[in-house]
């Protein structure tokens, strides 16, 4: 799936965060939208699926411009959205967590069940009846992107994943992410971790101030230091 | 002991109909977010529904229970129309708007039961099958009441289902903690809401023709009931139908008990558990983080200004157009510009209260009562002096707002906005009730202003000298070092508390001052109308203000003077040319309501400072 942003701005009130802001995403591509705290990474993402009200921008979805459908149909459409705070349903039992975000399968998206994707996410499987509020961090976060999975996108938007997350945990997230790569979801990645980003992204985008300031290959980004010295460095 | 047993079982057959609204209402609040005064009217069209329907008062009798069934079910396809052709076009207006327009619902609801079915009370048939009564414990209990008291089990049982084995139950689950979250897992909202609202309504129809053979039908049972599933839902917990299933248990064993062991203070004594549980448990017993109540959208509102020349020049030139009304109007005028006077001023108190401090009222209606109260019971029990009673007016609208504030402030959001409403429904029925003192609904007659204030004239330019006086001194207070520590306290707590701001201190005496200045304008009203009764504690007068601060703008320092008086005259005239001035009314606010989901000013005001700064720039 193909998902095309262009000139994107979003406003809180009279506040401006993005100024024209545009991405490309390919098929079957990882891009990873890197940037500070605070830079707008997750106010893009938010901007992309509607979730901002104030927003100005074409954001185009396989040829379909979907910068004004309502959240709904764009998670239809088979855009998934992977929240930064999880947003996990804590009153709802993981596999009732998991029932909420399904979806009749795709056409050139991998088909998910409850059962693949705790295969995919292993650790989910013994906890299908507990309440979501009281399982932990790590495994809320395997929860919201199984649950995202669970529509069966063509094209997956993770907000920092790794946040707050043990390494060891990361690791198995980016595994995960790996294997969804392969089967040839386009993902766009917004991340602070740099580890994780270079391990699966192909593309980098860096924001900062709420605007693009680079945009290249990986091999790119990694070749001239001064990139993330600039834009990424606390 | 058998007589316990048998006035638990009364209660627990009195809260099966306040359980199937209340558990509407919360239902529909938790995923819609929409606080449904309409919910009472769901309730009494299905008494009414069940009526026709089992009399077959215009058509062929369906017989008792298909009846009952059937205007449950016609209530709740009434409430998907009005979801699909109303609410649908306001989700994105603030949620008082939202609010306002279902109150709109209710006016009409009202004036067409009217229409159709006249004031008279109508008594429902016994239900077949379950007349008379069975022998218990040597009492005797309607056959009818078990019914009952297995029916709240029963609705709560099918629910539970509904809610955990069930893919819809389990999507408005997740849409009651995250509307967004689910919408972005592709959760087809509109279809969602239009079901929701049409299983809250069925409930509501429910709970209303059940009632059928316990009670006569009548036109007031809409907001009797509303209140009363206002005080469950606080006490039990928005959001959570075990909640409202508990409290409302507890509310009617309350009833039942309070009236035989002592009636004078049953309402005191709901008032204080809920009064307890809501000091021990903000939210409810089972109620979840509390959900605010948006004053505007997500938009942030332009911070509220000391106004502009031009506006002070209207303001002024008002005052002014005023001063010499009496050299043109005769007395009736004069009186409505006195009674338009008035509401201007109870207007200003309310939004004082919402826009300054933040804290939303449901039930304003309490200050303007009492201080009405307060200045009739002086005359009548003491024989005083207008003056004197005047003070006693506001000292008691002060003093009530005081007790209210104190447990106001430890709520915010909805939870505040319905305790408030609760508090005004107390204060209503204390003046409904307690005869010896109040005279009930037969009011406090003779309550006319001094000798020197008795003219239509005098009593004008008392009116204005005093609203006046309070405008400015409001005015005052608000761009006072008070007034910008009550507008940090609404704009954030933490950071008001941050900067050593004691938020309830500050909001608790935001809340009496608000409460005063309705008093005030409660005793004028007093002094105007001759009279006092129950009425002016009423919910109608509550929503008067509501309608009034919306209309004119929450965040415009003069929205609540063009409010007051577009809303007023609106219902004056009304009044004056027909008997369904409720059903005019309730149209105009809804159309105003999609129409300007900002108020009359902030409209109009919006595009005026858009012009402003054009012509500004251009020059
Ligand atoms: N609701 C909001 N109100 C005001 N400012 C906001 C709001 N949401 C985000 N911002 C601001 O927008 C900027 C971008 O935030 P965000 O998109 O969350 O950044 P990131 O995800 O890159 O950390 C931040 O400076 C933040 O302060
Ligand atoms: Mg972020």
């Amino acid at each position: 799936m193909r998902l095309e942003v262009h000139k994107l701005c979003a406003f809180c009130g009279r506040a401006q965060i993005l100024f024209d802001v545009s991405l490309k995403l390919e098929r079957g591509e990882v891009v990873a939208l890197l940037g500070r705290n605070g830079a707008g990474k997750s106010t893009t993402l938010k901007s992309i699926v509607g979730l901002v009200e104030q927003r100005s921008g074409r954001v185009v979805l396989d040829g379909r411009d979907i910068t004004y459908a309502p959240t709904a149909q764009i998670a239809r459409a088979g855009l998934g959205y992977v929240p930064e705070d999880r947003r996990i349903f804590t009153e709802l039992t993981v596999a009732e967590n998991l029932l909420v975000g399904r979806q009749p399968p795709r056409s050139g998206a991998p088909a998910w069940t409850e059962k693949s994707l705790f295969h995919l996410f292993p650790n989910l499987a013994e906890l299908s009846d507990r309440p979501a509020g009281e399982i932990s961090g790590g495994e809320q976060q395997m929860l919201t992107i199984a649950r995202t999975l669970m529509g069966n996108p063509a094209a997956l938007m993770l907000d920092e994943p790794s946040e707050g997350l043990a390494p060891l945990i990361v690791e198995q997230l980016g595994k995960a992410i790996l294997t969804l790569k392969q089967q040839g979801l386009s993902i766009l990645l917004s991340e602070q971790n740099l580890h994780l980003a270079r391990a699966i992204g192909d593309r980098v985008s860096i924001i900062e101030k709420g605007r693009i300031r680079f945009e290249g290959t990986m091999a790119e980004f990694g070749s001239d230091q001064t990139i993330s010295r600039t834009f990424l460095a606390v | 002991m058998a007589f316990v047993v048998i006035q638990f079982l009364n209660g627990l057959a009195s809260a099966a109909d306040l359980f199937l609204v209340s558990a509407g209402l919360s239902i529909i609040f938790g995923v819609t977010r929409i606080v449904n005064f309409a919910h009472g009217s769901f309730y009494m069209l299905g008494a009414y529904l069940a009526f026709t329907l089992v009399e077959g008062v215009f058509g062929p009798a369906f017989g008792f229970w298909p009846g009952i069934v059937a205007a449950a079910i016609a209530v709740a396809v009434l409430g998907g129309l009005l979801e699909v052709t109303l609410l649908r076009r306001i989700y994105q207006a603030p949620e008082l708007f939202q609010l306002l327009a279902t109150f709109g619902v209710v006016l009409i609801v009202q004036d067409l039961v009217l229409l159709v079915w006249g004031p008279e009370d109508r008594i429902g048939p016994r239900a077949p099958g379950l007349e008379g009564a069975v022998s218990l414990l040597g009492h005797q209990f309607p056959r009818y009441d078990l019914f009952l008291i297995a029916l709240g089990p029963i609705v709560l049982g099918a629910l539970f289902l509904l809610f955990r084995r069930t893919r819809w139950g389990i999507l408005v689950r997740a849409a009651t903690q995250d509307r967004e979250m689910a919408a972005a897992l592709g959760v087809n909202e509109r279809w969602l809401f239009t079901s929701v609202f049409v299983l809250g309504a069925f409930l509501a129809g429910l709970g209303g023709a059940v009632q059928l053979p316990r009670e006569a039908v009548h036109h007031t049972m809409d907001l009797e009931i509303i209140v009363e599933a206002f005080v469950v839902v606080v006490i039990g917990g928005l959001g959570s139908v075990t909640g409202a299933f508990l409290a409302s248990i507890i509310l009617a064993e309350l009833n039942a008990f309070g009236i035989v062991i002592f009636p004078e203070v049953t309402l005191v004594l709901v008032f204080l558990v809920m009064a307890v549980v809501l000091v021990i448990r903000p939210t409810g017993l089972l109620g979840r983080p509390e959900f605010a109540i948006r004053a505007a959208s997500g938009v942030a509102e332009p911070p509220i200004t000391p106004q502009s020349e031009a506006a002070r020049n209207w303001v002024f030139a008002g005052v002014l157009g005023l001063a010499v009304l009496p050299v043109v109007a005769d007395a009736y005028v004069l009186s409505v510009a006195t009674e338009i006077m008035i509401f201007v001023l109870f207007a200003i108190s309310l939004q004082f209260l919402m826009g300054i401090s933040g804290m939303v009222s449901f039930g304003h209606a309490a200050s303007f009562g009492l201080g009405a109260y307060g200045a009739a019971l002086m005359i009548k029990h003491a024989g005083a002096p207008m003056e004197l009673a005047f003070l006693a007016g506001i000292g008691l609208a002060a003093l009530g707002a005081l007790v209210i504030g104190w447990f106001c402030v430890r709520l915010s959001g909805v939870y505040l906005a319905m305790l408030t409403l609760a508090f005004a429904q107390i204060a209503w029925s204390v003046a409904f009730q307690w005869y010896g003192v109040t005279g009930g609904d037969n009011g406090i007659l003779g309550v006319w202003p001094a000798a020197w204030a008795a003219s239509p004239i005098v009593f004008f330019y008392l009116t204005l000298a005093v609203t006046t006086l309070a405008l400015v001194i409001l005015r005052r207070i608000i761009f006072a070092p008070f007034g910008f520590g009550l507008r940090a306290c609404r704009d954030s707590v933490l950071r008001a508390e941050a900067i050593g701001i004691d938020r309830r201190q500050v909001q608790w005496f935001g809340f009496a001052v608000a409460g005063a200045f309705a008093g005030v304008a409660g005793t004028l009203y007093a002094f105007l109308k001759g009279s006092v009764f129950p009425d002016v504690l009423a919910v109608p007068v509550s929503v008067d203000g509501l309608v009034m601060v919306l209309l004119g703008g929450i965040q415009r320092l003069n929205g609540p003077i063009v409010g007051a008086l577009v809303y007023k005259l609106l219902q004056i005239v009304l009044a004056s040319y027909t008997d369904y001035w409720r059903l005019v009314i309730g149209v105009i606010i809804i159309g105003l309501v999609v129409a300007f989901p900002q108020g009359i000013v902030g409209f109009f005001g919006t595009r005026l400072d858009t012009l402003l700064m054009q012509r500004r720039n251009n020059s």
